[in-house]
């Protein structure tokens, strides 16, 4: 059902390294999986709306005041690489 | 251990709580003694059951407020300022957060003190808590099998008498189901009544805060100093009354349902096939339930048998959204000598995930892409409309929906690695009402027969019995599970010896 | 009310502007077709779905929370004034208000995104349709800004690759997406109908709308056809334009490549481009790998927004007038020319100060049309490039008197010039006095005038023949010596007059 250009693909949208030999694997494994749950496509759902929030609440707006921000330090504190003053990445090809 | 010792392990919070209150038990002794048997049984060596990430090194003073300094063990997953919380995660290895969730402060400024970090599936991903970065837990019924999971740290800690009470989370029954494996008591609040501010999510229209508990009583108890609006948290609500200790000695007219559809599955539905042993402590706690005056009777759940299915849709979506922010760029692991920045996104995802977060990362990526968006999210949302539509119209006939926990009893250690959907079946019971926002509890109501498992008695394991009820129902819930539970009188003391 | 329009490129073109300008470069059968996406950073104090304080110009990584960083276990709670500001563009813009709308994740990989998605909006927006002037709105959404990425290129390298720096203070920031029509036919067009936006927004007080700071982004979808066609040709999305002029001079650029291409008999490509200002190079943006696919889905950790009647009051009460109504009423109330009237309405402050000058009740009354005259040309000349003339020395009440004495000839305009540049000179001061002083009231009698005037033609005999004889440019030097004769106070139209009586034609 899922074939490996589509893991590959899949993969690449997640930002997930796969190797060779864990690709086949996550093939078998996704169709597996997708093939139990193609089930809910027999199912009647026409007029259904779909459940986009649990709780039945609108609004929840926050007044627009000022909180406190963390110090500098602790947030550059676990940073994997930082200069002075931010987090240090490789940089974005355009 | 000597007797005192033997007889202070033996005190629920709540009749800890007594004490201290009454001044002939001090919190700090409490303290200490929890912390010493944490560290002695509770890590990787010796037969510990390795469920434990982090445990306290200070003994913290005295004792305060209603909880009167009773320790506490918290999940992993729960952020604790200065205190690792890697969610079971290599991607966080020592990650420690500049904050605190909102239930645990809550719980800290009522008088519960922080004994430590408990172990669990990664990122709350899983049902046999052998899924954790730092080793899997142990069964303290049989350190050969599973404790169940995702909070299975917290389980396995309770169930040994490592921790008086702990608190875990529950998506799919991550609360529920290593509850039933362990023999303890454990709850899934009302969507939205305890804060999610500051749980590392996993997927958010489902996690909720519950506690893990020896007794109902401590479950409202610790339940109580959790519940209620949190400003942090747009869809966290007020409880509409406060959480009361439970009382009830009967169920008159109190009606249980037991959904068919769940119970008996038809071949052409995904079933999870009970344990014989399961279908007969479920069988006589609903005896017992009749014997204090409640009745029994069938009622129809039609799509709950599709709530698996629907749930390996949502929660891996929301998952793959919600992992993203995993990416070595501001904290956590980073991949070392990356190339560029795709190669450090890859290769850290890549390094830093397991298996099975890696398989529900993809498959929610998947299920969220384009063109299929609607044949899956699109799809399982309206299914689990119709799941929640199911329970308000049973919730009209009866007051509470009952099942067995789980299907089957702890199973052996590796036993369902090899094949996810085997895997997945242990959520059957307990995924309806995750999708459904309702609360529900499992409380122990057997053991299974002689044989089934090795255990410190050479006896049975755990069976958990659930109780489910309608949103914000707890005090009525939590009556119901106190009174089955008075009436059954479950032994967990083995588990603690 | 126009009917919403569909996704950016299906509607038709009813209710677009009839074209202005034939193709930049001759090629006249081709029409270009554009639209906009402006991103408006909204003015609130703090940031979309965190208390953070907005901030410009400060240290990096200063004004960051759990929640802007994106920190495991953070979520997000909505702004209640950016709602409120959003709701009042689509006000300003005739758009519909949604009685519900919610928030989408938006999921793609980048330093500046803390999450890995980006909280926005998506089919349930919070306002749908309008117009401003001749450009039909599609639509007007809320979301969070990405942070900033500082590029260190040679300076700092990491693993034989250039490094960036990314600086979280940005991260957050409200914005309103606002999305037009492909109603715009031109270049310039697509400029002043921006600055007219630009306008709009600002009077509202509800961004700064500052493109050199970035409170105001603004990317152009592109195509071409036939002249006459309503079908639509394939667009292109152009970024990084952050001047009016570079947006000019970009889809300028931009329609010319298309028409080329078209004319070597090519396809346009659907594709996101960048344009370098500096060159004037147009050049793909798209990346090596696959386009986006941002898998929206309902943001969980959100609930619905849903405007009640209190929060559409709150919205309405903080309206101001608009630029556009405010030229309409200059027209019909004040009877001002529609020139006029677009001036002293799209600058604030000139309308406001000739509505103050009017208000003062001055006696003889200037007429409006005379003081817009004064205050959107004499006036705004004297003064510093946007300056404020209610800042300037010259009060609305001090020039109402000065027009309204010019008005009723009791002073000459080159007498009146000289009156407004002695209270700028001096700092203020009062015109009566100052008419006085100078002695710049205007000629008396009559008699005093013709007297200087026969004079004037005598002493200019010659160029009083060639007058006679039908040079009328000759006039010129015998009305100038009237003039320095009576030190200006004389008005010229009279001078000319009485010299053409004077010679009989």
């Amino acid at each position: 059902m899922v074939d490996r250009e589509e893991v590959l693909h899949v993969a690449r949208l997640a930002r997930l390294a796969l190797s060779e030999d864990e690709l086949e694997p996550m093939a078998r494994e996704l169709s597996a999986v997708l093939d139990h749950i193609a089930k809910i496509g027999e199912l009647d759902l026409a007029d259904v709306p779909p459940t986009t929030h649990v709780v039945e609440i609108t609004g929840r707006l926050r007044p627009d005041e000022p909180t406190e921000c963390l110090p500098r330090e602790v947030v550059l504190e676990q940073a994997p690489a930082v200069s002075d003053e931010g987090f240090l990445v490789p940089s974005p090809q355009a | 251990m000597s007797g005192a010792e033997i007889e202070l392990l033996e005190l629920s919070a709540a009749r800890a709580i007594a004490e201290i209150e009454a001044g002939s038990l001090s919190a700090t002794e409490l303290f200490a003694l929890y912390r010493e048997r944490a560290l002695a049984h509770g890590g990787h060596s010796d037969g510990g059951l390795n469920c434990f990430t982090w445990i306290a090194d200070v003994v913290p003073d005295g004792s305060r407020g209603p909880l009167a300094g009773v320790p506490l063990a918290v999940k992993d997953l729960f952020c604790t300022q200065g205190v690792p919380s890697q969610s079971g995660s290599r991607i966080l290895e020592g990650y420690r957060p500049p904050y605190t969730a909102t239930v645990v402060l809550r719980l800290t400024e009522a008088g519960a003190t922080l004994l430590a970090k408990t172990n669990q599936d990664e990122f709350a991903m899983g049902s046999s808590n052998e899924n954790s970065a730092f080793g899997a837990v142990l069964n303290p019924w049989d350190r050969g099998r599973v404790p169940g999971g995702s909070s299975g740290g917290s389980a396995a800690a309770v169930a040994a008498g490592l921790a008086p009470w702990a608190l875990g989370t529950d998506t799919g029954g991550s609360i529920r189901q290593p509850a039933a494996l362990c023999g303890i008591v454990g709850m899934k609040p009302t969507y939205g009544a305890v804060s999610r501010y500051g749980m590392i999510a996993f997927a958010s229209s489902l996690d909720q805060a519950g506690p893990l508990t020896r007794d109902v009583t401590d479950a409202a108890l610790l339940l109580r100093y959790m519940v209620g609006r949190d400003q942090f948290d747009s869809t966290s609500l007020k409880f509409p009354e406060p959480i009361e200790l439970p009382q009830a000695e009967r169920l008159d007219g109190v009606r249980l349902g037991v959904p068919a559809e769940l119970l008996n599955p038809g071949e052409d539905l995904v079933g999870a096939e009970v344990e014989p042993s399961v279908r007969l402590a479920f069988e006589e706690a609903l005896k017992q339930a009749e014997g204090l005056g409640a009745t029994v009777q069938e009622i129809h759940l039609p799509h709950a048998p599709h709530a698996l299915s629907a749930y390996y849709v949502i929660a891996p979506s929301e998952a793959s959204s919600n992992l993203a922010r995993f990416d070595g760029v501001r904290y956590g692991l980073r991949a070392t000598d990356a190339t560029d920045l795709l190669d450090m996104y890859t290769r850290t995802r890549h390094d830093g995930f397991g298996p099975e977060v890696k398989r529900r990362i993809m498959l929610g990526t998947y299920a969220l892409s384009a063109g299929y968006y609607d044949a899956y999210y699109g799809r399982a949302q309206r299914v689990r409309t119709k799941i929640a539509e199911d329970f308000r119209a049973a919730f009209a006939d009866v007051d509470f929906v009952v099942t067995p926990t789980s299907a089957n009893v702890a199973f052996e250690l590796g036993e369902k690695t090899a094949n996810p959907w085997a895997m997945y079946l242990n959520d059957y019971f307990t995924v309806p009402m995750s999708l459904a926002g309702i609360p529900a509890i499992s409380i122990p109501c057997g053991l299974s027969a002689e044989g089934d498992g090795g255990g410190p008695t050479g006896g049975g394991l755990p069976v958990g019995f659930q109780i489910a009820g309608a949103a914000f129902s707890e005090n009525r819930l939590l009556n119901a599970a106190y009174a089955l539970e008075q009436a059954i009188g479950f032994d967990g003391g083995a588990a603690r010896a | 009310m126009p009917e919403p329009g569909n996704a950016l490129h299906d509607s038709d073109d009813e209710g677009a502007a009839r074209p202005a300008d034939p193709a930049s470069d001759g090629r006249e059968a081709q029409e270009p077709v554009i639209g906009l996406e402006i991103h408006v950073q909204l003015a609130t104090v703090t940031k979309m779905f965190c208390g953070c304080e907005l901030s410009f110009g400060e240290p990096p990584n200063t004004h960051t929370c759990p929640v802007c960083l994106g920190l495991p276990g953070s979520l997000p709670v909505a702004n209640a004034r950016a709602v409120h500001f959003g709701l009042m563009i689509g006000l300003a813009l005739g758009s519909e208000l949604a009685p519900r709308s919610i928030f989408h994740r938006k999921n793609y990989f980048y330093p500046d995104l803390p999450k890995g998605y980006q909280i926005s909006q998506y089919d349930e927006p919070l306002c749908r349709g309008g117009r401003l002037g001749e450009v039909r709105i599609h639509r007007v959404h809320l979301e969070e800004d990405a942070a900033k990425l500082i590029h260190l290129g040679a300076s700092g390298r990491i693993h034989g690759s250039d490094a960036s720096i990314v600086d979280f203070n940005r991260g957050g920031t409200p914005l309103a997406e606002i999305v037009t029509e492909p109603d715009l036919r031109s270049p310039e067009q697509a400029s002043e109908w921006l600055k007219l936006l630009r306008t709009t927004l600002r009077q509202l007080g509800v961004s700064d709308v500052n493109m050199e700071e970035g409170s105001l982004r603004c990317d152009a979808n592109i195509s071409v056809r036939a002249r006459g066609s309503n079908e639509l040709g394939v667009k292109t999305e152009l970024k990084n334009m952050n001047s009016f002029r570079f947006i000019e001079h970009g889809i300028r650029a931009e329609i010319a490549r298309q028409v080329q291409i078209l004319h070597d008999g090519g396809e346009v490509v659907q594709e996101t481009l960048h344009f370098d200002p500096a060159s004037g190079a147009i050049t793909s943006l798209r990346s090596k790998e696959e386009a986006h696919d941002y898998r929206y889905f309902p943001e969980p950790d959100l609930v619905p927004v849903a405007i009640d009647e209190e929060m559409r009051a709150r919205a309405n009460a903080d309206m101001t007038e608009l630029p556009a109504d405010r030229a309409e009423r200059f027209e019909r109330e004040l009877g001002l020319s529609a020139e006029s009237a677009q001036q002293l309405a799209f600058r604030a402050e000139l309308g406001a100060y000739l509505e103050a000058a009017l208000d003062a009740g001055v006696e003889p009354a200037p007429p409006a049309q005379a003081l817009a005259n004064w205050v959107g040309g004499e006036l705004v000349a004297r003064l510093e490039d946007g300056e404020d003339p209610a800042d300037s020395p010259v009060p609305a009440r001090a020039l109402a008197v000065l027009v309204g004495l010019v008005a009723a000839k009791r002073v000459s305009v080159g007498a009146g010039r000289q009156v407004l540049d002695r209270l700028v000179a001096d700092g203020g001061g009062d015109p009566v006095a100052i008419i006085e002083a100078e002695g710049l009231a205007a000629m008396d009698g009559e008699d005093e005038l013709v007297a200087i005037v026969a004079a004037a033609l005598e002493a200019n005999a010659d160029a009083a023949e060639r007058v006679r004889a039908g040079n009328e440019k000759a006039i010129g030097p015998i009305v100038g010596q009237v003039m320095r004769e009576t030190k200006g106070r004389a008005d010229g139209a009279e001078v000319r007059r009485l010299v053409r009586e004077h010679l009989g034609i």
